[in-house]
């Protein structure tokens, strides 16, 4: 008997009666979902400017290295897409596209329409996610309704930049992906 | 060696224990804010306590729509029994690939199944890439936490590994600094790495697509720069549909660091084009675990690492004290079910207070469970149980007031427990602690004092 067979009926000869799937109820969300929602970014260790001020922003960063799939923001001298993540080692700014925002923890989602090549947002130095303000919602379960049946092939909700807090518990910015996350409001 | 032997060496270093209590305190203290910003945190726990209810009672339908959506979606899925043929199938696929070099992000599962010896025994170059998991296997060392892997060293001892194996400066602790060189270190290794493998978090039934949870990102940067992924889950890790995610994202982090979501929450339903990905669903004593009507519960978990934060014998013996991959309240409800007379002594390093119970996300019923345990192996090996119950005897049962509070009181106030009891001389964990100063109030103006 192969191992999945095995494994199936060893569930099964202790299966117990059927029982209901439970319902996710709604629950209440923040009244002000922007203010929330910065609030939950710069707890995350990311920060949060407007679209006036992201050209100002960006050049004050100086960042030559820069890469963008955005459709929000007109940014010139960029690099040009590769085939292969592996060329994007020394890229210094990458400009994407959010999908979806939960105002009560931050989390932004993405998927591979708006990544194009899934390594973009750990690869990159520093990490640039636009998201217009009709576009926060206020929980995970609002989220979900939104992207519960949409096929992408990968997503993921980036939340802030990459963290650590592995050596006594000493919160680190930077561990393996990119060292800080700026959320353009647009 | 017995879990109080081995708490006993811990203990040795008398201010690296304190320091290790006072530091997961500080994790349960985040954890406990966090979760009272949401008003509905008890309706969540209970949902999520009865979602796992579901899956168990349905492990076998999930399973099989799972696999056929994970295959639909051109993920490879494979199935393994035990430890051994798990690791078979993740060095045939190695093998086929011609991989000499992996890199790897946090899987307890991997370390259940000792991935990494077997590997290395077949000249395979592992590189665990989570930064607490690279600096202990350094040193050598499994975790001694599942979330919090080198929760048990100092700046100090890391500072010193990574001048021998990185050459950063000697004797500089700066914890920026020594992560960022180990930063540098990894980003070489996961440039050149053909194949990552990282854990599973949640698997979801109803899409195929399964998620994995990290700060670091060091999975992702594993996985989008390989070309084939090897995602080694649980087969007890399945959901129903993608929406119950919500529930479930939404307790696991601010559940184990106090933080309201980590900041990469990856979904992977299928290979980006021209890559692999390959599903291992490992069994290893599940099935026997989902028999057992009283332990089954133990399935339910989420490993978010709450119950040895707030475990008073956790924080003082260390995770090496267990001796098993899971370590403090969970683990020793799981370990006894892989194997009962090696962990025998695991159900007994508890105080049963049930604060344990009381912080768990899927209110998995662990306190209930250990005792459960405590009678099972009392039944199968009476003397062992009768020098456990000496041992418990001597420390915190013997005094009325400790066996008063260790109740719903204990759950409510543990931290605010006066030290006496917690660092009794008497008590096995607290060994090596000298005598404390006798109380300097009654037990009522204590509790006047600290109630809740
Ligand atoms: S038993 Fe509960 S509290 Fe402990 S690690 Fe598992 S989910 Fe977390």
């Amino acid at each position: 008997m192969s191992s999945r067979d095995q494994i199936i009926q060893a569930i099964q000869k202790v299966k117990p009666d059927n029982q209901t799937l439970p319902e996710i109820p709604e629950f209440r969300v923040p009244e002000d979902l922007l203010a929330t929602f910065i609030l939950s970014i710069e707890g995350n260790k990311g920060q949060v400017v407007s679209k006036e001020d992201f050209s100002s922003w960006l050049k004050e960063k100086g960042y030559s290295k820069i890469l963008s799939n955005s459709d929000r923001l007109e940014v010139s001298n960029l690099q040009i897409l590769p085939s292969d993540p592996h060329e994007l080692a020394e890229l210094e700014l990458a400009i994407l596209d959010g999908q979806w925002a939960s105002a009560e923890n931050g989390a932004i989602w993405l998927d591979d329409t708006q990544l194009r090549l899934r390594a973009i947002p750990f690869i990159t130095e520093h990490l640039v996610i636009t998201i217009p303000e009709s576009n926060i919602l206020g929980n995970m379960h609002q989220a979900y309704d939104k992207i519960g049946a949409a096929h992408s092939s990968f997503g993921v909700f980036i939340a802030g930049p990459s963290k650590t807090a592995d050596i006594e518990q000493s919160l680190v910015i930077g561990a393996h992906g990119a060292k800080s996350l700026t959320v353009v409001i647009v | 060696m017995s879990h109080p032997s081995k708490a006993a060496e811990f203990l040795k270093d008398q201010a690296k224990s304190h320091w290790h209590d006072e530091t997961l305190w500080f994790v349960r203290d985040k954890r406990d804010k966090i979760s009272k910003s949401i008003p509905e945190w008890e309706n969540l726990r209970t949902l999520a306590s009865g979602l796992k209810d579901y899956v168990l009672n349905n492990l076998d339908s999930l399973l099989l729509d799972f696999e056929a959506n994970a295959k639909k979606n051109g993920i490879h899925v494979h199935w393994a029994v035990d430890a051994e043929e798990h690791n078979q199938i993740v060095h045939s696929i190695l093998e086929k690939h011609d991989c000499k070099a992996i890199v790897k992000s946090k899987s307890i599962l991997t370390e259940e199944c000792h991935l990494n010896p077997y590997l290395e025994k077949r000249g395979i170059e592992v590189v665990d890439t989570d930064l607490g998991e690279r600096i202990v296997q350094f040193l050598q060392q499994p975790p001694s936490h599942i979330v919090l892997p080198a929760i048990h060293l100092k700046k100090a001892d890391i500072s010193k590994i990574f001048h021998e194996k990185l050459q950063t400066e000697k004797g500089n602790e700066d914890p920026t600094y020594l992560t960022h060189a180990a930063r540098l270190h990894l980003r070489e290794k996961f440039l050149k790495a053909k194949v990552a493998i990282t854990g599973v978090n949640f698997g979801v039934a109803e899409t195929g697509e399964f998620v994995v949870c990290t700060n670091e990102g060091n999975a992702d940067m594993g996985v989008h720069l390989a070309d084939v992924h090897i995602a080694c889950m649980g087969i007890e890790k399945i959901i129903p549909r993608r929406k119950d995610l919500g529930v479930f994202l939404r307790l696991l982090a601010r559940s184990a660091t106090g933080q309201p979501i980590t900041n990469y929450n990856s979904h992977f339903r299928s290979p980006e084009p021209g890559k692999e990905i390959h599903i291992v669903l490992l069994d290893n004593g599940r099935t026997r675990q989902l028999a057992r009507d009283k332990f089954k519960n133990s399935l339910k978990c989420i490993r978010c690492g709450a119950c040895m934060n707030t475990c008073p014998i956790y924080r003082r013996s260390g995770g090496y004290s267990y001796g098993s991959t899971v370590p403090g309240p969970i683990g020793s409800i799981l370990s006894p079910g892989i194997d009962v007379k090696k962990y025998s002594t695991l159900p007994f390093a508890s105080t049963l207070c049930g604060s344990c119970s009381d912080v768990c996300p899927v209110k998995i019923n662990i306190h209930e469970q250990l005792y459960e345990w405590r009678q099972e192996i009392t039944k199968a090996n009476p003397d062992l149980a009768k020098g456990m119950s000496m041992k418990m005897a001597s420390g915190i049962f013997t005094s009325p007031l400790a066996y008063k509070i260790s109740g719903s009181l204990m759950r409510k106030s543990l931290k605010a427990l006066p030290k006496s009891i917690i660092y009794n001389p008497l008590n096995v964990w607290g060994k090596e602690r000298d005598l404390p100063n006798p109380p300097k109030e009654s037990f009522k103006e204590w509790y006047k004092k600290n109630r809740p």
